[in-house]
Protein backbone atom coordinates (compact mmCIF):
# COMPACT_ATOMS: atom_id res chain seq x y z
CA UNK A 1 0.00 0.00 0.00
CA UNK A 2 1.99 2.95 -1.23
CA UNK A 3 -0.58 5.68 -0.74
CA UNK A 4 0.99 8.45 1.30
CA UNK A 5 -1.00 9.19 4.42
CA UNK A 6 -1.63 12.81 5.32
CA UNK A 7 -1.15 12.85 9.02
CA UNK A 8 -2.15 15.31 11.67
CA UNK A 9 -1.31 18.99 11.60
CA UNK A 10 0.56 21.54 13.65
CA UNK A 11 -1.48 22.67 16.61
CA UNK A 12 -2.41 19.19 17.83
CA UNK A 13 0.64 18.70 20.01
CA UNK A 14 2.86 18.26 16.95
CA UNK A 15 6.53 18.83 17.70
CA UNK A 16 8.32 17.53 14.62
CA UNK A 17 6.76 17.31 11.21
CA UNK A 18 7.73 16.34 7.68
CA UNK A 19 5.50 17.65 4.92
CA UNK A 20 5.85 15.99 1.55
CA UNK A 21 9.61 15.71 1.69
CA UNK A 22 11.73 14.46 -1.19
CA UNK A 23 15.40 13.58 -0.91
CA UNK A 24 17.64 11.95 -3.48
CA UNK A 25 21.28 10.93 -3.41
CA UNK A 26 22.48 11.46 -6.96
CA UNK A 27 19.96 9.70 -9.17
CA UNK A 28 18.70 7.51 -6.34
CA UNK A 29 15.55 8.75 -4.63
CA UNK A 30 15.48 8.01 -0.89
CA UNK A 31 12.31 9.89 0.06
CA UNK A 32 9.42 10.47 -2.33
CA UNK A 33 6.91 12.70 -0.59
CA UNK A 34 7.11 11.52 3.00
CA UNK A 35 4.64 12.95 5.51
CA UNK A 36 4.89 12.39 9.21
CA UNK A 37 3.86 14.17 12.40
CA UNK A 38 5.54 13.43 15.71
CA UNK A 39 3.66 14.59 18.77
CA UNK A 40 5.06 16.23 21.86
CA UNK A 41 6.21 13.67 24.44
CA UNK A 42 5.57 10.52 22.43
CA UNK A 43 7.87 7.71 21.48
CA UNK A 44 7.59 7.40 17.74
CA UNK A 45 9.15 4.53 15.80
CA UNK A 46 9.96 4.54 12.10
CA UNK A 47 10.22 1.07 10.63
CA UNK A 48 10.93 -0.18 7.18
CA UNK A 49 13.00 -2.59 5.18
CA UNK A 50 16.63 -1.92 4.38
CA UNK A 51 16.94 0.94 1.88
CA UNK A 52 13.35 2.10 2.45
CA UNK A 53 14.42 5.64 3.40
CA UNK A 54 13.76 5.39 7.14
CA UNK A 55 17.19 6.65 8.23
CA UNK A 56 17.08 9.41 5.62
CA UNK A 57 13.71 10.47 7.05
CA UNK A 58 15.18 10.61 10.56
CA UNK A 59 18.18 12.62 9.34
CA UNK A 60 15.83 15.09 7.61
CA UNK A 61 13.64 15.41 10.72
CA UNK A 62 16.77 16.05 12.80
CA UNK A 63 18.01 18.76 10.46
CA UNK A 64 21.10 16.77 9.48
CA UNK A 65 19.96 16.44 5.86
CA UNK A 66 18.10 19.18 4.01
CA UNK A 67 15.26 17.80 1.89
CA UNK A 68 15.29 18.58 -1.84
CA UNK A 69 11.59 19.46 -1.64
CA UNK A 70 9.02 19.76 1.11
CA UNK A 71 9.28 21.11 4.63
CA UNK A 72 10.50 19.98 8.00
CA UNK A 73 9.10 21.76 11.03
CA UNK A 74 10.28 21.71 14.60
CA UNK A 75 8.03 23.37 17.15
CA UNK A 76 6.45 25.38 14.33
CA UNK A 77 9.79 26.59 12.91
CA UNK A 78 10.80 25.70 9.36
CA UNK A 79 14.02 23.78 9.88
CA UNK A 80 14.94 23.65 6.19
CA UNK A 81 14.73 27.46 5.98
CA UNK A 82 17.25 27.92 8.79
CA UNK A 83 20.88 28.80 8.20
CA UNK A 84 23.40 26.01 8.73
CA UNK A 85 24.58 27.78 11.91
CA UNK A 86 21.04 27.91 13.30
CA UNK A 87 20.44 24.26 12.47
CA UNK A 88 23.69 23.32 14.20
CA UNK A 89 22.61 25.28 17.24
CA UNK A 90 19.20 23.59 17.16
CA UNK A 91 20.80 20.15 16.99
CA UNK A 92 23.15 21.02 19.83
CA UNK A 93 20.57 22.49 22.18
CA UNK A 94 17.21 20.91 21.43
CA UNK A 95 18.13 17.48 20.07
CA UNK A 96 19.96 14.47 21.43
CA UNK A 97 21.26 11.61 19.31
CA UNK A 98 21.81 7.90 19.85
CA UNK A 99 23.27 5.93 16.96
CA UNK A 100 23.84 2.23 16.40
CA UNK A 101 27.50 2.30 17.36
CA UNK A 102 27.20 5.06 19.94
CA UNK A 103 29.57 7.37 18.10
CA UNK A 104 31.30 8.14 21.35
CA UNK A 105 34.85 9.47 21.42
CA UNK A 106 36.79 6.29 22.26
CA UNK A 107 39.83 8.12 23.68
CA UNK A 108 37.68 9.95 26.22
CA UNK A 109 36.21 8.48 29.38
CA UNK A 110 32.53 7.74 29.86
CA UNK A 111 32.22 10.84 32.06
CA UNK A 112 34.03 12.98 29.44
CA UNK A 113 31.65 11.80 26.73
CA UNK A 114 28.55 12.72 28.72
CA UNK A 115 30.04 16.03 29.83
CA UNK A 116 31.13 16.94 26.29
CA UNK A 117 27.83 18.34 24.94
CA UNK A 118 27.41 20.32 28.16
CA UNK A 119 30.90 21.79 27.85
CA UNK A 120 30.24 22.63 24.19
CA UNK A 121 27.15 24.41 25.41
CA UNK A 122 29.32 26.45 27.78
CA UNK A 123 28.24 24.74 30.97
CA UNK A 124 30.85 25.18 33.70
CA UNK A 125 33.26 22.27 33.87
CA UNK A 126 32.42 21.38 37.48
CA UNK A 127 28.68 21.40 36.76
CA UNK A 128 29.13 19.41 33.54
CA UNK A 129 31.05 16.65 35.33
CA UNK A 130 28.64 16.59 38.25
CA UNK A 131 25.78 16.16 35.77
CA UNK A 132 27.73 13.42 33.98
CA UNK A 133 28.27 11.64 37.28
CA UNK A 134 24.55 11.81 38.09
CA UNK A 135 23.71 10.37 34.68
CA UNK A 136 26.22 7.56 35.03
CA UNK A 137 24.53 6.61 38.31
CA UNK A 138 21.06 6.74 36.75
CA UNK A 139 22.29 4.54 33.92
CA UNK A 140 23.62 1.97 36.38
CA UNK A 141 27.27 2.47 35.39
CA UNK A 142 28.33 4.88 38.12
CA UNK A 143 31.55 2.94 38.60
CA UNK A 144 32.55 3.23 34.93
CA UNK A 145 32.92 7.01 34.68
CA UNK A 146 36.71 6.88 34.52
CA UNK A 147 36.85 4.18 31.83
CA UNK A 148 37.59 5.07 28.23
CA UNK A 149 34.53 4.27 26.17
CA UNK A 150 36.63 2.06 23.88
CA UNK A 151 37.12 -0.21 26.89
CA UNK A 152 33.40 -0.56 27.67
CA UNK A 153 31.09 -3.36 26.54
CA UNK A 154 28.62 -2.58 23.77
CA UNK A 155 25.75 -2.26 26.25
CA UNK A 156 27.71 0.01 28.58
CA UNK A 157 28.81 2.20 25.67
CA UNK A 158 25.20 2.51 24.50
CA UNK A 159 24.17 3.56 28.01
CA UNK A 160 26.81 6.28 27.87
CA UNK A 161 25.36 7.33 24.51
CA UNK A 162 21.89 7.52 26.09
CA UNK A 163 23.32 9.63 28.93
CA UNK A 164 25.08 11.92 26.48
CA UNK A 165 21.86 12.33 24.48
CA UNK A 166 19.80 13.16 27.58
CA UNK A 167 22.35 15.23 29.54
CA UNK A 168 21.29 18.50 27.93
CA UNK A 169 17.60 17.80 28.58
CA UNK A 170 16.76 17.88 24.85
CA UNK A 171 13.23 18.23 23.55
CA UNK A 172 13.74 15.41 21.06
CA UNK A 173 15.98 12.37 21.02
CA UNK A 174 16.68 10.91 17.61
CA UNK A 175 17.80 7.29 17.82
CA UNK A 176 18.94 5.39 14.74
CA UNK A 177 19.00 1.61 15.35
CA UNK A 178 20.05 2.17 18.98
CA UNK A 179 20.13 -1.56 19.75
CA UNK A 180 21.38 -2.72 16.36
CA UNK A 181 24.77 -3.87 17.65
CA UNK A 182 23.54 -5.37 20.93
CA UNK A 183 22.26 -8.81 21.97
CA UNK A 184 18.54 -9.11 22.82
CA UNK A 185 18.77 -8.71 26.60
CA UNK A 186 21.28 -5.85 26.50
CA UNK A 187 19.25 -4.15 23.80
CA UNK A 188 16.14 -4.48 25.93
CA UNK A 189 17.89 -2.88 28.91
CA UNK A 190 19.08 0.01 26.75
CA UNK A 191 15.55 0.51 25.39
CA UNK A 192 14.08 0.38 28.92
CA UNK A 193 16.52 3.06 30.02
CA UNK A 194 16.10 5.23 26.94
CA UNK A 195 12.31 5.21 27.07
CA UNK A 196 11.99 5.46 30.87
CA UNK A 197 14.44 8.34 31.15
CA UNK A 198 13.00 10.14 28.13
CA UNK A 199 9.51 9.88 29.64
CA UNK A 200 10.77 11.13 33.00
CA UNK A 201 12.32 14.14 31.26
CA UNK A 202 9.30 14.70 29.02
CA UNK A 203 11.48 14.25 25.94
CA UNK A 204 10.03 13.10 22.62
CA UNK A 205 11.80 10.12 21.03
CA UNK A 206 12.01 9.47 17.30
CA UNK A 207 13.38 6.03 16.76
CA UNK A 208 14.45 4.24 13.59
CA UNK A 209 14.55 0.48 13.77
CA UNK A 210 14.08 -2.59 11.66
CA UNK A 211 13.34 -4.64 14.79
CA UNK A 212 9.69 -5.04 15.75
CA UNK A 213 10.68 -5.70 19.36
CA UNK A 214 12.25 -2.24 19.52
CA UNK A 215 9.36 -0.58 17.70
CA UNK A 216 7.04 -2.17 20.27
CA UNK A 217 8.31 0.36 22.83
CA UNK A 218 6.77 3.15 20.77
CA UNK A 219 3.44 4.87 21.26
CA UNK A 220 3.04 5.04 17.48
CA UNK A 221 4.76 3.29 14.63
CA UNK A 222 5.25 4.50 11.06
CA UNK A 223 6.19 2.22 8.22
CA UNK A 224 8.36 3.61 5.42
CA UNK A 225 8.39 1.84 2.11
CA UNK A 226 10.03 3.09 -1.08
CA UNK A 227 10.54 6.56 0.40
CA UNK A 228 6.92 7.01 1.43
CA UNK A 229 5.31 6.71 4.85
CA UNK A 230 2.81 3.99 4.12
CA UNK A 231 0.98 3.91 7.42
CA UNK A 232 1.09 5.15 10.98
CA UNK A 233 -0.50 3.08 13.66
CA UNK A 234 -1.61 4.17 17.08
CA UNK A 235 -2.01 1.31 19.55
CA UNK A 236 -5.58 1.42 20.73
CA UNK A 237 -5.67 -1.57 23.04
CA UNK A 238 -4.63 -0.63 26.58
CA UNK A 239 -1.94 -2.80 28.12
CA UNK A 240 -3.49 -5.51 30.23
CA UNK A 241 -2.12 -8.65 31.84
CA UNK A 242 -4.82 -10.57 29.98
CA UNK A 243 -2.87 -9.93 26.80
CA UNK A 244 -0.19 -12.23 28.13
CA UNK A 245 -2.59 -15.08 27.38
CA UNK A 246 -1.31 -14.74 23.86
CA UNK A 247 2.05 -15.82 25.15
CA UNK A 248 0.77 -19.16 26.37
CA UNK B 1 0.01 -26.89 28.36
CA UNK B 2 -0.29 -30.38 29.88
CA UNK B 3 -2.44 -30.10 33.01
CA UNK B 4 -1.61 -33.60 34.41
CA UNK B 5 2.13 -33.15 34.00
CA UNK B 6 2.04 -29.63 35.37
CA UNK B 7 0.10 -30.75 38.46
CA UNK B 8 2.50 -33.65 38.83
CA UNK B 9 5.41 -31.21 38.65
CA UNK B 10 3.82 -29.06 41.34
CA UNK B 11 3.46 -32.17 43.51
CA UNK B 12 7.13 -32.97 43.06
CA UNK B 13 7.83 -29.66 44.77
CA UNK B 14 5.82 -30.67 47.83
CA UNK B 15 2.83 -32.86 48.76
CA UNK B 16 -0.36 -30.78 48.45
CA UNK B 17 -4.11 -30.70 48.70
CA UNK B 18 -6.15 -30.26 45.55
CA UNK B 19 -7.09 -26.75 46.56
CA UNK B 20 -3.45 -25.68 46.92
CA UNK B 21 -2.54 -27.27 43.60
CA UNK B 22 -5.32 -25.38 41.85
CA UNK B 23 -4.23 -22.13 43.47
CA UNK B 24 -0.60 -22.59 42.39
CA UNK B 25 -1.57 -23.70 38.89
CA UNK B 26 -3.78 -20.63 38.41
CA UNK B 27 -1.06 -18.32 39.75
CA UNK B 28 1.79 -19.65 37.63
CA UNK B 29 0.21 -21.16 34.54
CA UNK B 30 -3.43 -20.07 34.34
CA UNK B 31 -2.73 -16.67 32.70
CA UNK B 32 -6.21 -15.46 33.54
CA UNK B 33 -7.94 -18.78 32.81
CA UNK B 34 -8.66 -20.70 36.00
CA UNK B 35 -8.43 -24.45 36.19
CA UNK B 36 -11.85 -25.84 37.23
CA UNK B 37 -11.86 -27.74 40.53
CA UNK B 38 -13.55 -30.64 38.79
CA UNK B 39 -10.64 -30.97 36.38
CA UNK B 40 -8.12 -30.85 39.25
CA UNK B 41 -9.80 -33.71 41.14
CA UNK B 42 -10.47 -35.77 38.01
CA UNK B 43 -6.80 -35.42 37.01
CA UNK B 44 -5.57 -36.30 40.49
CA UNK B 45 -7.86 -39.34 40.46
CA UNK B 46 -6.35 -40.54 37.17
CA UNK B 47 -2.81 -39.90 38.39
CA UNK B 48 -3.58 -41.94 41.53
CA UNK B 49 -5.10 -44.74 39.46
CA UNK B 50 -1.95 -44.82 37.29
CA UNK B 51 0.35 -44.95 40.30
CA UNK B 52 1.88 -41.52 39.76
CA UNK B 53 0.52 -40.09 43.01
CA UNK B 54 -0.76 -41.49 46.27
CA UNK B 55 -3.81 -39.96 47.86
CA UNK B 56 -3.60 -39.78 51.64
CA UNK B 57 -6.50 -40.60 53.90
CA UNK B 58 -9.26 -38.05 53.96
CA UNK B 59 -8.68 -35.53 56.71
CA UNK B 60 -11.54 -34.45 58.98
CA UNK B 61 -13.89 -31.85 57.50
CA UNK B 62 -16.38 -31.57 54.68
CA UNK B 63 -15.86 -31.14 50.94
CA UNK B 64 -13.61 -32.97 48.51
CA UNK B 65 -10.43 -31.09 49.33
CA UNK B 66 -9.38 -33.16 52.31
CA UNK B 67 -6.85 -35.51 50.77
CA UNK B 68 -3.16 -34.78 50.60
CA UNK B 69 -1.48 -36.00 47.43
CA UNK B 70 2.11 -37.24 47.30
CA UNK B 71 4.06 -37.94 44.11
CA UNK B 72 5.47 -41.46 43.61
CA UNK B 73 8.79 -42.46 42.02
CA UNK B 74 6.89 -43.30 38.82
CA UNK B 75 5.41 -39.81 38.88
CA UNK B 76 8.84 -38.27 39.37
CA UNK B 77 10.24 -40.20 36.41
CA UNK B 78 7.35 -39.03 34.28
CA UNK B 79 8.00 -35.38 35.17
CA UNK B 80 11.72 -35.75 34.45
CA UNK B 81 11.05 -37.38 31.07
CA UNK B 82 8.61 -34.62 30.16
CA UNK B 83 10.97 -31.83 31.16
CA UNK B 84 13.86 -33.24 29.15
CA UNK B 85 11.85 -33.80 25.97
CA UNK B 86 11.92 -30.90 23.50
CA UNK B 87 8.55 -29.46 22.50
CA UNK B 88 7.54 -30.21 18.92
CA UNK B 89 8.87 -27.27 16.87
CA UNK B 90 5.66 -26.50 15.05
CA UNK B 91 5.81 -23.91 12.29
CA UNK B 92 3.53 -21.00 13.10
CA UNK B 93 2.45 -20.45 9.55
CA UNK B 94 -0.30 -17.88 9.39
CA UNK B 95 -2.70 -20.14 7.54
CA UNK B 96 -5.67 -17.78 7.63
CA UNK B 97 -3.57 -14.83 6.51
CA UNK B 98 -1.96 -16.94 3.80
CA UNK B 99 -5.43 -17.86 2.52
CA UNK B 100 -6.50 -14.20 2.57
CA UNK B 101 -3.40 -13.03 0.70
CA UNK B 102 -3.70 -15.72 -1.93
CA UNK B 103 -7.42 -15.10 -2.40
CA UNK B 104 -6.84 -11.33 -2.54
CA UNK B 105 -4.27 -11.80 -5.30
CA UNK B 106 -6.63 -14.13 -7.18
CA UNK B 107 -9.44 -11.59 -6.88
CA UNK B 108 -7.28 -8.53 -7.65
CA UNK B 109 -7.86 -7.11 -4.15
CA UNK B 110 -5.26 -5.26 -2.05
CA UNK B 111 -3.22 -8.06 -0.48
CA UNK B 112 -0.59 -5.62 0.77
CA UNK B 113 -3.28 -3.74 2.72
CA UNK B 114 -4.29 -6.96 4.48
CA UNK B 115 -0.67 -7.58 5.36
CA UNK B 116 -0.33 -3.99 6.65
CA UNK B 117 -3.43 -4.46 8.80
CA UNK B 118 -2.03 -7.67 10.19
CA UNK B 119 1.36 -6.04 10.76
CA UNK B 120 -0.31 -3.21 12.70
CA UNK B 121 -2.23 -5.71 14.83
CA UNK B 122 0.96 -7.64 15.56
CA UNK B 123 2.88 -4.50 16.52
CA UNK B 124 0.00 -3.39 18.72
CA UNK B 125 0.07 -6.74 20.53
CA UNK B 126 3.85 -6.50 20.84
CA UNK B 127 3.46 -3.03 22.32
CA UNK B 128 1.06 -4.40 24.94
CA UNK B 129 3.37 -7.29 25.79
CA UNK B 130 6.29 -4.86 26.08
CA UNK B 131 4.28 -2.78 28.54
CA UNK B 132 3.60 -5.92 30.58
CA UNK B 133 7.30 -6.65 30.60
CA UNK B 134 8.09 -3.18 31.86
CA UNK B 135 5.81 -3.48 34.86
CA UNK B 136 5.12 -7.16 35.50
CA UNK B 137 6.76 -9.84 37.61
CA UNK B 138 9.42 -12.09 36.07
CA UNK B 139 6.93 -14.88 35.30
CA UNK B 140 4.90 -12.46 33.16
CA UNK B 141 8.10 -11.14 31.58
CA UNK B 142 9.10 -14.63 30.46
CA UNK B 143 5.65 -15.38 29.05
CA UNK B 144 5.56 -12.02 27.29
CA UNK B 145 9.00 -12.77 25.81
CA UNK B 146 7.67 -16.01 24.42
CA UNK B 147 4.75 -14.19 22.82
CA UNK B 148 7.02 -11.44 21.49
CA UNK B 149 9.39 -13.85 19.78
CA UNK B 150 6.51 -15.68 18.09
CA UNK B 151 4.90 -12.44 16.97
CA UNK B 152 8.27 -11.28 15.70
CA UNK B 153 8.63 -14.47 13.66
CA UNK B 154 5.16 -13.91 12.19
CA UNK B 155 6.09 -10.34 11.36
CA UNK B 156 9.19 -11.46 9.52
CA UNK B 157 7.00 -13.81 7.52
CA UNK B 158 4.61 -10.92 6.80
CA UNK B 159 7.51 -8.69 5.70
CA UNK B 160 8.92 -11.36 3.44
CA UNK B 161 5.49 -12.08 1.98
CA UNK B 162 5.03 -8.34 1.36
CA UNK B 163 8.33 -8.30 -0.50
CA UNK B 164 7.24 -11.33 -2.55
CA UNK B 165 3.74 -10.17 -3.45
CA UNK B 166 4.50 -9.44 -7.11
CA UNK B 167 6.13 -12.84 -7.50
CA UNK B 168 3.27 -14.49 -5.63
CA UNK B 169 0.64 -12.72 -7.75
CA UNK B 170 2.30 -14.08 -10.85
CA UNK B 171 2.43 -17.59 -9.40
CA UNK B 172 -1.26 -17.40 -8.43
CA UNK B 173 -2.28 -16.11 -11.86
CA UNK B 174 -0.27 -18.76 -13.70
CA UNK B 175 -1.67 -21.74 -11.84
Amino acid sequence: MNTPAVLGSVGHGSLVEARGIYKAFGQTPALRGANVTVRQGEIFAIMGPSGSGKSTLLHCLAGIFTPDQGDVLFDGQLVNAMSEADRTKLRRTAFGFVFQFGQLVPELTAADNIALPLLLNRTKRKVAYKTASTWLDRLGIGDKGGRRTGELSGGEAQRVAVGRALALAPKVIFADEPTGSLDSLTGEKVMDLLTDLARQQGATVVLVTHEARVAAYADRVAMVRDGIVSFVDLPTVPASPAVAKGAN
Amino acid sequence: MSVPLTLLGLLEREPSHGYDLKRDYDAFFGRGKQLPFGQVYATLGRLARDGKVIAGDAEPGGGPDRKRYVITDAGRHEVDAWLIEPVEPEPHLQTVLFAKVTLALMLGKPASAYLDTQRAAHIRRMHDLTEIKRTGPLVDVLLADHGLFHLEADLRWIDLTSARLTELAEAVRNR
